[in-house]
């Protein structure tokens, strides 16, 4: 491995998180990041093509003209063995679909980072969860993050997870639009040489190219056994559970920060009234928790950090004992309820009442007003008044 | 079960193959057939060089002739033939 004169010291920075996800993709030496860099991009891409200009990353850059190219460079680059890395929001993602699934089938453990911001139309630059929730069935794994240094601390984590020869699957690292995105917070950013010793160098397995013994890859494979290919998939996906678990524990032995794996839990020990949600509005929901506790509430939510692999095991535990769920969405399945409700319902199969609050779409702040309104809400569910099953926070022309 | 799981290659990325695949043959979707006027073709490749489907063969003695067990008449090589010696005929005007 090349050691290169500007290798990162441990440093505190004020940063926005789309910085904090750069410098930890910097520290994951990618040898190869491909990236369209307009509209909707980010500036993670411009932080780490400054990186390579100033020959501070051992890395080619590729300059693409659309997503799609972008995914497809990243993966004809991880064919030939390398770390890759790309990074992409809204249309951007819709746009690099097809190729999403391309790189999942061929097993190629690319990372790459989301910026959650809303689909068209009506559009708007700020965020939901709309863009990655509509790649759910895509086959990569999907990471949720609340905070910069969670941001910096799971793409790291990421990598680890997706080349792990059990897993071998690309992972997404999705952080909130705008205000996790573009807000500055205080980022510790490890040594170069620390994360060296937590993240080896890539070893690929079969799934590499090879000049001397030519392979076809991206064939088509018949009836008869494509089914055995998606099976492989979904058992790559089951055992990435556990993996991610393992890894964040590492992680947290090494660096002394950790995020509960798959999801976190946040007072839920004897709660009685628990929310679930991804991203930041775990952030303000901790608040409200802390008050409604306060007053005597036996309030506690849970974040979930992996929406694939979904935690079901986790959640249909944590559901014992408790009176009235609420599931936060930023997100709608027009015609059924928010994707993160109808994994949780079918998880816990109606072992506590529940209701699906549809919150923060296109950019709208979700207060902590909002958020004890929901506990509220569930408070009255579980004492048996009638209460809508799927809610739309703050809808102007009804009563919330 | 277990021994047909195993005998997937993983992700579907196999050696290439170094021979025709007698199963997958495609040249029976074509209905135009290339056809080279040996007089006029200069044997400059061109045609070698555009073929997508790597169906033109070149040798010394026979100069450029067409793998029509996989060529699906798509015309390219007709179309950047920079004599125009290669022209495109009806698969029904051939005998079967």
């Amino acid at each position: 491995m090349t050691t290169l004169s500007k290798d990162l010291a441990a440093s505190r920075q004020f940063i926005s998180a789309n910085d904090a996800v750069s410098y930890g993709v910097r520290l994951c030496r990618p040898e190869v990041i491909a990236a369209y860099p307009i509209t909707p991009q980010t500036t993670v891409v411009e932080k780490l093509s400054e990186f390579v200009a100033n020959q501070e990353m051992d890395c080619q850059y590729v300059n693409v003209e659309s997503e799609h190219s972008a995914m497809a460079a990243c993966l004809g680059a991880a064919l030939m063995g390398c770390r890759t890395f790309t990074a992409s929001s809204s249309q951007g993602l819709l746009y690099m679909c097809e190729m999403l699934h391309y790189v999942s089938g061929s097993r190629l453990p690319i990372v790459m980072m989301n910026a959650n911001r809303t689909v068209a139309a009506p559009w708007n630059i700020y965020g939901d969860h709309r863009d990655s929730i509509a790649m759910r069935d895509a086959g990569w794994l999907q990471l949720y993050v609340e905070s910069a240094q969670e941001a910096l601390d799971t793409v790291i984590q990421a990598y680890k997870v997706a080349e792990n020869h059990q897993v071998m699957t690309p992972v997404m690292v999705c952080l909130d639009g705008f205000v996790l995105t573009h807000t500055y917070e205080v980022v510790k950013v490890p040594s170069q040489a620390e994360v060296d010793r937590f993240l080896p160098p890539y070893a690929p397995t079969e799934n590499r190219l090879d000049l001397a013994a030519p392979k076809s890859c991206c064939i088509s494979v018949s009836p008869e056994w494509q089914t055995e290919y998606r099976y492989k998939q979904h058992a790559a996906m089951q055992a990435a559970k556990k993996i991610i678990g393992d890894v964040d524990a590492a992680f947290g032995a090494q660096f002394g920060r950790r995020y509960g794996g798959l999801l976190e839990e946040y007072r839920c020990e004897d709660a009685e009234y628990v929310l679930l949600m991804m991203g930041t509005i775990a952030g303000t929901a901790r608040l409200v928790v802390d008050k409604l506790r306060e007053g005597g509430v036996k309030a506690g939510l849970v974040k979930i950090r992996s929406f694939r692999p979904f935690p079901r095991e986790e959640i249909v535990r944590l559901a014992q004992g408790v009176k009235g769920i609420g599931i936060v969405d930023r997100d709608i399945s027009f015609g059924y309820e928010g994707a993160l409700g109808t994994e949780v319902k079918g998880a816990v199969q109606g072992a506590a009442p529940a209701i699906n609050f549809i919150a923060g779409l296109s950019g709208r702040d979700v207060t902590k007003d909002n958020i004890e309104a929901m506990y509220r809400k569930v408070i009255d569910l579980a004492r048996g008044q009638a209460e809508e099953e799927i809610q739309f926070v703050g809808l102007r022309w009804e009563q919330w | 079960m277990s021994k047909v799981y195993k005998q997937v290659p993983f992700a579907a990325i196999v050696p290439s193959p170094t021979v025709a695949n007698e199963g997958m043959v495609t040249g029976n979707w074509r209905y135009l057939r290339p056809v080279v006027d040996k007089a006029e073709c200069t044997q400059c490749k061109t045609c070698w060089v555009f073929c997508p489907d790597a169906c033109v063969n070149m040798s010394a003695d026979e100069g450029v002739s067409f793998n029509l067990k996989y060529c699906k008449g798509c015309g390219v090589c007709s179309n950047v033939c920079p004599v125009g010696a290669i022209s495109r005929v009806p698969e029904l005007d051939f005998e079967e």
